[in-house]
């Protein structure tokens, strides 16, 4: 193997892996103030067309971009409402979510091009790489020290934790638990949401219904592996990418005569299922993660 | 006296749940007008399509029906493992397993008789070991049934999806299975319609379940598990046996529910190509049960609604141009507004408060 094969897999790699990471690390910061949301998966595909749509529309990725992100903060703020401030159901929640951006997004791609199935935005609307390489994959190594230093080195990420461990005594202490829930739904939410952007405007370049492929569930089950800390959701992160990178390896190798190509596609979620099972038991979720804080 | 005051009571619940239904699906439609309007179609043709596709006439009921059997199956199936505690939404993979074992059945030389006994078997047995697989991981490594059953899914679909293609596919329409033999079929309840006989299968387990969870011990510790763990471990129950037996019991309903769709449903009878003719059915099911407040029989009103959405989307699509995944969106939005407890008392105190 030769420097320049070394050089692509890595590169392949990270772009793999920084949807996963992105989408954890926010779910790492909503779930430790409390709010559980599952529908990352449906946060992903839906701010991936969005994004498209605005992109396409003006031309300009920054614009595609951040419409993407606030896509995703926008849903996040529908779940945390439901949610935080009237105490519904958090799974049942983010399975609406999925399921109406499972329906919504086909319906939308040919609302709006016209066409069935999916759509491959111009090469104007596309992210332009910087010093070669994608700048939302910069941005995420960024990101998560920087949540990291939030959530655990600041009194205001103390709070927050505060939320999801123990929000009476949060209360008692003069932190507004349903507002600081909202906001880190909000937050959380918009980092899937730039996940989603970056598959569709960035890496893959397209949108479809099936763009996040299951990303949003692997993203939830790394949350679990890190123990809900940002560092550890990184090297999850980057196992997990790797898998997918994986398949287009194997399927050039000479594995490819024992292992039917179609079937190297259950790769990810194989090692989705082993590594969850293999690492789990000795992480412990907050104590009041997906429970409907009420006063009493 | 107070016999009377409790079915009273029931009534005015049962009531308020519809109520709470009718409001959340009011909501649904009310936001997707405006997508729909966004989208530079006309809502009220959308809807008006919709409608008569589904229930405006005689031919568009059975097919609502027809969509209803499985919807029912895997709404039960996600109702069940909701009463133990448990969100498994693997029903969607159960149902490609276990159509995918009506293929294998099919491929067999069976003297004829044989073919409809084999296809519930190898199906059914398929859908309950892909459930179970779920089951194992959340009892013995505690690994959280959404995110096992959503990869589980994955997996069932490219390995259906590969079956399909490598295997069992047709030499004379590559872009199908093998059909099922004709004498391995079930019997079409309604000529020249998708209604097929196995609407009274699906009733016939609704009902069995229904009895189960509210008459007999097993339905008593999924209930008690589901309603607090903590307390049943108290009055001596297994959660890990529970947990697996509604696994168990989740697998076999998305099970039955994806044999017969290709055993039963008019004209393929065989799976296509990305499975389009299986696709969603297990997620629909979640809408069904949670429409249903999660009770077997409210599952069966519930299951021919979204059966009507499902039947009345193909005449939307056609006569007013509206994407049929449309009634997906929908789906979803009832789904968030029916996470919400109690929307109506919610909104009562609200008033009451101003």
């Amino acid at each position: 193997m030769d420097e320049g094969m070394l050089l692509s897999i890595l590169l392949q790699t990270a772009y793999a892996s920084t949807p996963l990471l992105l989408s954890s690390t926010g779910e790492i910061l909503s779930e430790r103030a409390g709010i559980v949301n599952i529908g990352l998966e449906g946060i992903m595909l839906l701010s991936g067309f969005v994004g498209v749509v605005v992109g396409q529309e003006t031309l300009n990725p920054l614009l595609g971009i951040l419409a993407g992100i606030g896509a995703g903060a926008l849903v996040g703020l529908i779940h945390g409402m439901i949610t935080a401030y009237m105490k519904g159901d958090h799974v049942i929640s983010g399975l609406g979510i999925n399921l109406f951006a499972l329906g919504f997004v086909p319906y939308g791609i040919y609302a709006v091009w016209g066409v069935r199935g999916y759509f491959n935005p111009s090469d104007q609307a596309k992210v332009p790489k910087v010093f070669g390489v994608s700048p939302i994959f910069i941005a995420s190594l960024v990101l998560v020290p920087l949540i990291y230093y939030i959530l655990f080195k600041t009194r205001f990420g103390l709070s927050l934790r505060a939320c999801g461990e123990d929000p009476h005594s949060a209360d008692a202490s003069g932190v507004r638990v349903e507002r600081m829930q909202l906001l880190a739904s909000v937050i959380g939410a918009s980092f899937s949401g730039l996940a989603g952007v970056f598959m569709s405007l960035d890496w893959l370049t397209t949108i479809t219904k099936d763009l996040p492929a299951g990303r949003g569930f692997i993203a939830l089950a790394i949350v679990n592996f890190a123990n809900w800390n940002p560092l550890l959701g990184l090297l999850g992160s980057y196992v997990f990418g790797f898998s997918w990178v994986a398949i287009e390896w194997l399927k050039i190798s000479a594995l490819k005569q024992v292992i039917p190509v179609t079937l190297l596609n259950t790769i990810p979620y194989l090692v989705t299922l082993a590594v969850t099972a293999g690492a789990l038991g000795r992480s412990r979720p907050p104590k009041y993660a997906g429970v409907p804080y009420k006063k009493e | 006296m107070s016999l009377q005051l409790k079915l009273g009571e029931r009534y005015k619940e049962i009531l308020f749940s519809i109520s709470e239904v009718a409001l959340a699906t009011l909501i649904g439609i009310g936001i997707s007008a405006i997508f729909i309007k966004a989208g530079g179609y006309s809502p009220t043709s959308a809807f008006f399509y919709l409608f008569k596709g589904a229930f405006g006439n005689l031919y568009g009921f059975y097919t609502s029906l027809s969509y209803s059997t499985p919807l029912m199956l895997t709404g039960l199936a996600f109702a069940l493992s909701v009463r133990a505690g448990l969100f498994n939404i693997g029903a969607e993979g159960q149902v490609y397993i276990a159509a995918l074992g009506a293929i294998i059945a099919a491929s067999l030389a069976l003297p004829s008789y044989l073919y409809l006994l084999a296809e519930f078997a190898i199906g059914i047995g398929l859908a309950v070991m892909w459930s179970l697989f779920a089951g194992i991981l959340k009892v013995w490594k505690g690994v959280n049934e959404v995110v096992s059953t959503i990869m589980l899914n994955w997996i069932a679909y490219w390995v259906t999806e590969y079956s399909r293609s490598n295997i069992f596919y047709d030499p004379l329409s590559p872009d199908r299975t093998i059909r099922i033999p004709i004498t391995g079929r079930l019997p079409i309840l309604v000529e020249n319609t998708q209604l097929y006989s196995g609407i009274f299968i699906s009733l016939i387990v609704v009902i069995v379940t229904y009895v189960i969870l509210w008459k007999t011990a097993l339905g008593y510790e999924i209930r008690a598990v589901g309603l607090s763990p903590s307390a049943s471990k108290y009055a001596g129950i297994k959660f890990s046996l529970v947990a697996l037996e509604a696994f168990a019991l989740s697998g076999l309903f998305a099970g039955i529910a994806g044999v017969m769709e290709t055993i039963g449903r008019p004209p393929t009878y065989a799976i296509v190509t990305s499975l389009t003719n299986l696709v969603n059915l297990g997620f629909n099911g979640i809408t069904v049960s949670l429409i249903g407040r999660n009770n077997p029989i409210g599952i069966i009103p519930a299951s021919i609604f979204i059966g009507g959405l499902m039947a009345g989307a193909t005449s939307m699509q056609i006569f007013a141009g509206v994407p049929l995944e449309m009634v997906q969106a929908v789906q979803g939005i009832i789904v968030m507004v029916l996470a919400l407890p109690g929307i109506i008392r919610l909104i009562k105190s609200k008033v009451r408060r101003r």
